[in-house]
Parts: C-alpha cells; sequence; structure tokens
C-alpha cells in the first residue's frame, strides 16, 4: 500500500442513489457524487434539508447500499461485500452519533460507550473499560459513568455517543447534525470535542450541520444541493450565497 | 480484496464464538426494562404452564388409577397351551379337497415342560413375576347349595407378584395349601360360608374333596369374587385330573404398555399361545387411548396460545425498539445477533413464566390432592416438570423467531430514524 492510499480514509467514486428505483415513486436521491476524506480532516457536509445529506452519510457508512458507483473505506472497496462484512467494516472503521444521540435508555453510560466493543469482542476487557472511562472523562461526565443515559441531559447524551463513536479507535466518524437539538453553548462545547480529538485522534469526521457557524470551524466544506455536490473546497471561500442553509 | 473477504470471515468466526455474551446482556436488560410488559407475559404464560402440568398430571393420575383397578386383579401376560386344532393329510398337487371340519373341543391341558419356561421367564429381569398356575371348572358345594366355580390352583409365594391376594383379605388368613382354599366374597355369600367351615368341591368324573375356608376376599370385580376359589397347586392339579400340570402362566411386568411387545417376543420364544392384557381389555385401552389423545389436543392448543402470546409480545417489543435495534446495528452488530438477542428473550421469557407455572401447577396438584374426598391421588413427577420447562422455553424460542427475524431484517437506515 502506498502512504498516499494510507492517507485516504474515505473515497466516493460517482456514487448514485435511487430510492424506489424501477417504480412510479423511483427518486434519485444521490447523482454522482465524488469525493474524498483523508486522514485527520475535519469535512462539514451542509446542504438544505432534503438535499441528500443525510443519505449520503448512511452510505458512506455502510448504513445504506448506494445504487451504482464505488465506495472504499481505508482501500477496501465495499460494493459486493455481504451484509455480514459491512457489518465488520462498519464496526472496525467508523463511528457514528447522530442527531437524537440515539442511545440505548437500558444501559448505563459507561456500557453505552463500551457497546461497540462489546458487540465485537463480548465482555469488555479491563483496558477497553479503562479507555470507556478515560473517554468519558474526557468529555467531562467522569461523574455520571454509572448513570442510565435517560437521566441524563440532552448535551450529556450526546457526549457519551461521541465517547461511544470514539471507543474503537475508528479511522472515521460520522456525525449527523450531531447539535441539531442543542442550545449554542452546549453545541459548541460539543463541538470542541470534534474538534479535540480529530487533532488529538487524528480521525477523519464529517459532520452534517445545518449551523453555518460550525461548519465555518471546520476547515473543509462539501456543499450538497439537489443531490448534487455543488462545492467542495476551504471553507472560508465558500460562497456567501451557500452559506445560509 | 480476497484476502480482506477471508480476514473478515475469520474474524466473524471469532465473534459468533465470543459474542454470546452481549446478546444475553442485551435481552436481560430489554426484559428488565420493561418490567410490567415482561411480568404480564410470564403470568400469561406461567398460568398456561400450569394447566399443562395440571392436567397432564391428572390424567396421568386417572389413567394409573384405572389401570392399577384394572390390572391389580389380573396379570399383564397370559400364555396358555397351544390351541389344539385338526390337522389334515397332505393333498396332492392339482387336486382340490372339500372338507367340513368340526373344531376341536378344547379339554383343559397342561403346558409342555412348564418348568422349563418358567426358569426361562425367570431370567428376564423385566419380568416381575412369573407365576404357573391350573385353572379348571368345578362346582362348590355346601349342603344342597352348589355353585359354579373356578378352581385356581396356585403357588403362593409367585402368584404373590400377580395378585397380592393378602391385601384384598376380608376375613381369615391368607393360606392355600392340601386342605386350605380361599374363596371370594360373593361366593360366600351365595353358599354361606364363612372362615373355618367346609367346602366341598367336586370337579367331575367323581374328583371330590372337602376343603376348608381359610380365608374370604374381595378383588372388587364381581365375576372373580363370585368365582375364584384358590387351591394349592398340587391340589387343584389332582382335582382337574392333570397331575404335575400347569394350564396357565400369567406374567407381570415392569411398564403395563409394553404387554404387546412382550406377548409378542414370548410367543415366539415359546411357541404357545399369549395374550396380553391389551388384547383382552380393548376397551380400556380405547378410552385410555382416547383419554390422552383429549389431553394432546388440550395441550397443543394451550402450547399454542401461549407461543401466540409470546409471539405477540415479542412482536411488540421489536417496534417498540426499532430504535435501538437501528442503533446496534450501525454500532457493528450483526444481524445474527439482533436475532439472537430476541430468540433469547423469547427463551428467557418461555423459562421464567414455565418456571412459575410448573409452580403453580404443583400448588393446584397439591390443592387437588388435600381437598377432601378423591378417588385417586395425582402424583408430580420432576420428569414431567423438567420436560414442561423444557418444552415452555424452546416453545418461547420458536414463537421468537418471527419478530426476532423482522428484527434482524430491519434497516438500519430506517431504523436509526424511527421515533
Amino acid at each position: 500500500m502506498s502512504n498516499q492510499n494510507q492517507q485516504v480514509v474515505l473515497q466516493l467514486n460517482k456514487i448514485n442513489k435511487i430510492f424506489n428505483p424501477n417504480t412510479p415513486l423511483a427518486n434519485h436521491v444521490l447523482h454522482d457524487i465524488s469525493l474524498q476524506v483523508s486522514r485527520g480532516e475535519l469535512v462539514a457536509l451542509v446542504g438544505t434539508s432534503g438535499s441528500g445529506k443525510s443519505t449520503l452519510l448512511n452510505v458512506m457508512g455502510l448504513l445504506d447500499v448506494s445504487s451504482s458507483g464505488e465506495l472504499y473505506i481505508q482501500d477496501h472497496l465495499t460494493q459486493g461485500l455481504s451484509e455480514q462484512q459491512r457489518t465488520q467494516l462498519r464496526s472496525e472503521s467508523i463511528g457514528f452519533v447522530f442527531q437524537f444521540h440515539h442511545l440505548i435508555n437500558a444501559f448505563s453510560a459507561l456500557e453505552n460507550v463500551l457497546m461497540p466493543l462489546m458487540l465485537r469482542y463480548g465482555k469488555p476487557s479491563k483496558e477497553q473499560t479503562e479507555y470507556a472511562k478515560y473517554l468519558l472523562n474526557e468529555v467531562g461526565l467522569s461523574k455520571f459513568i454509572y448513570k442510565p443515559t435517560n437521566k441524563l441531559s440532552g448535551g450529556q447524551q450526546q457526549r457519551v455517543a461521541i465517547a461511544r463513536a470514539l471507543v474503537s479507535r475508528p479511522a472515521l466518524v460520522l456525525a449527523d447534525e450531531p447539535t441539531g437539538n442543542l442550545d449554542t453553548q452546549t453545541a459548541d462545547e460539543v463541538f470542541n470535542l470534534f474538534e479535540r480529538f480529530n487533532i488529538e485522534h487524528q480521525c477523519a469526521i464529517v459532520i452534517v450541520t445545518h449551523d453555518p457557524r460550525l461548519s465555518a470551524r471546520c476547515p473543509r466544506t462539501i456543499r450538497l444541493d439537489d443531490g448534487r455536490i455543488v462545492y467542495d473546497g476551504a471553507s472560508v471561500d465558500l460562497p456567501t450565497n451557500f452559506q445560509a442553509t | 480484496m480476497l484476502f480482506v473477504n477471508r480476514l473478515l470471515n475469520l474474524r466473524s468466526l471469532h465473534n459468533l464464538h465470543s459474542s454470546l455474551w452481549i446478546e444475553w446482556r442485551i435481552a436481560l436488560r430489554f426484559l428488565a426494562d420493561n418490567p410490567l410488559q415482561t411480568l404480564l407475559i410470564s403470568v400469561a404464560i406461567s398460568v398456561g404452564a400450569a394447566v399443562i402440568v395440571f392436567i397432564t398430571a391428572l390424567m396421568l393420575g386417572l389413567q394409573n388409577n384405572m389401570i392399577n383397578k384394572t390390572l391389580g386383579t389380573q396379570a399383564h401376560i397370559r400364555i396358555e397351551a397351544t390351541q389344539q386344532h385338526n390337522i389334515f393329510s397332505e393333498i396332492a398337487e392339482g387336486r382340490y379337497v372339500w372338507a367340513l371340519e368340526s373344531p376341536r373341543a378344547q379339554r383343559l391341558q397342561t403346558i409342555n415342560n412348564w418348568q422349563q419356561v418358567r426358569d426361562t421367564l425367570d431370567k428376564y429381569p423385566q419380568l416381575n413375576a412369573v407365576s404357573p398356575l391350573i385353572s379348571g371348572p368345578a362346582f362348590a358345594q355346601k349342603g344342597t347349595a352348589r355353585s359354579s366355580v373356578a378352581l385356581v390352583g396356585i403357588d403362593p409365594k409367585r402368584y404373590h407378584g400377580i395378585i397380592n391376594l393378602q391385601e384384598y383379605l376380608l376375613e381369615g388368613e391368607f393360606s392355600v395349601t392340601a386342605s386350605d382354599v380361599m374363596i371370594g366374597s360373593q361366593l360366600a355369600e351365595d353358599l354361606g360360608l364363612r372362615t373355618g367351615d367346609k367346602l366341598r368341591l367336586d370337579a367331575g368324573d367323581n374328583r371330590q374333596s372337602v376343603m376348608n375356608v381359610a380365608g374370604i376376599f374381595e378383588l372388587g370385580v364381581r365375576e372373580l369374587d363370585s368365582r375364584y376359589v384358590y387351591t394349592g397347586l398340587k391340589q387343584s392339579q389332582t382335582l382337574l385330573n392333570l397331575p404335575g400340570g400347569v394350564t396357565l402362566i400369567e406374567i407381570k411386568i415392569s411398564d403395563v404398555f409394553v404387554a404387546d411387545y412382550w406377548a409378542r417376543r414370548l410367543q415366539k420364544l415359546t411357541g404357545l399361545y399369549v395374550q396380553s392384557w391389551m388384547d383382552s381389555n380393548a376397551q380400556l385401552l380405547n378410552g385410555l387411548q382416547s383419554q390422552t389423545m383429549t389431553t394432546q389436543i388440550i395441550r397443543v392448543f394451550v402450547a399454542m396460545s401461549v407461543i401466540f402470546g409470546i409471539a405477540s409480545v415479542l412482536a411488540v417489543s421489536v417496534v417498540q425498539r426499532t430504535r435501538e435495534i437501528g442503533i446496534l446495528r450501525a454500532m457493528g452488530s450483526s444481524q445474527q445477533q439482533i436475532l439472537r438477542v430476541f430468540l433469547l428473550q423469547g427463551g428467557l421469557l418461555g423459562l421464567a413464566g414455565s418456571l412459575l407455572g410448573v409452580l403453580l401447577g404443583y400448588l393446584m396438584v397439591q390443592g387437588f390432592n388435600s381437598a377432601g374426598q378423591r378417588l385417586f391421588e395425582i402424583v408430580l413427577e420432576p420428569s414431567m416438570l423438567l420436560s414442561a420447562i423444557t418444552i415452555a422455553t424452546v416453545a418461547g424460542v420458536v414463537a421468537a423467531m418471527v419478530p426476532a427475524r423482522r428484527a434482524a431484517k430491519y434497516d438500519p437506515a430506517v431504523a436509526i430514524r424511527y421515533v
């Protein structure tokens, strides 16, 4: 493997996504999406509602299958993989953070963070538990590690979700409006965490956001309109008419 | 690419082995997370299990009672001498013979080599009792009163295993010798006999003997109580003019329901005429079979309602857990893991419910047994409780199959958006 290939975490070549193909309800959501994300990048994915951001994120996260095109995760071509292999690759390489934090309420904060590891390896080792505690400490929740997650505030829950996304040391973290339902101050705090882990762990992060303040803090912005990439470059150069969402 | 594939497959094999831990954990948490639902369905399952346990035990008790009542006073297998029949001379090929056959009169005849047959049968541990005896018609006479009776000459030690006459004794004592006889209560009444009275037995052709009534028994079967006269083997042999012979070998076996099999086996072994209680009690057998079938039908329907109960609760639970299933899938759980989580929940519900149900069934049986007047006692066998628990647990897993498959097939991208 060349050095350059190792650097590329995510590569999309002419990805198309059509819902309900070959029916009167066919809906072409993504048109020829091609992009690359390298190690340590922090990317904002912006666009109006219905522009296909979430669909694109799901495809990148192997939660959904593209209709055509090629998707590489760390050099692995994902087309043609079985459901099981996709699950495997997902659990090894990708961490998720969702808008509604999506924790499992039946479990404590610590168990939620450990969940990706437990699903893969069974009973967590001491090191894994220590690392999860370390992450919870890093996101400022050391006092709440044994609390059921539905006893935590929205911002706290989202921070648990971030710790969970990082616990398997993924090369890629995908965040779907992680600050969408948080107040400004909490949103800033959560975003600070993303920035920090992006630098500390050198994982690539793609964040879907409607908040121009936050997208401006990402070095790179990709803008999607009607399922097409209309801008992909430095956030500072983003044309003003693309900023408002 | 090939290498990647192989690597992934190896890893997934490893996962299958190591990850059941988390499936247990998630299944238990999901059940504990919704305690009311879990409790309600557990109670529903337990009622079903209790009904199954109770009705099975009840039927078993009833049937055992009927079998004991019926088979208590008769042998399971009877071996008789081969019936006598006419033998035709050989017919040359190509010729036909019209024959008018009059069947042979079956005179009382002894079983040839019965000592050998007895000794051979003694070697089978499954045959609990083997008792050669001689039985034939006679008249009992007291004064001018006469009654036709069946003389039964027995070896008391061996006959004890067939019918324990001691248990049925009304008065007197159990003694059958050359001079002592035991008679049934009805015969005693018919002839006005008491213990210690004399009784004349007449087996025809001037073979007569005056005997002492040592004891009076009551088997509870009118036919037997009015006709049976037990004597010592030798005495009956003399009276019936079959010195040293026996006409019957009666047998009791440990499992009454394989009597047919043993009858066929002994038939082959001895070449004699062998009948099991099943041949001579076709009606009882038929009754038992219909009972068993009825029980079976009730059990199947109760089990079905339990299974559908579990299935419907899990179906609801799967919908309630849609979002969590989506999260788990996004966190890297495989479809098989999700499947197993819900199968486990079904199994756990079945297990918990049936444990409770077995306890309930046990209490019901105790209640039945201690409730005043009853014809028989129900015995609860541990093996039945164990099988009830096993069946309910397996039923839980089976019931969970449809909902679990549905959960596993959820599209994670859709499931995760479900609120």
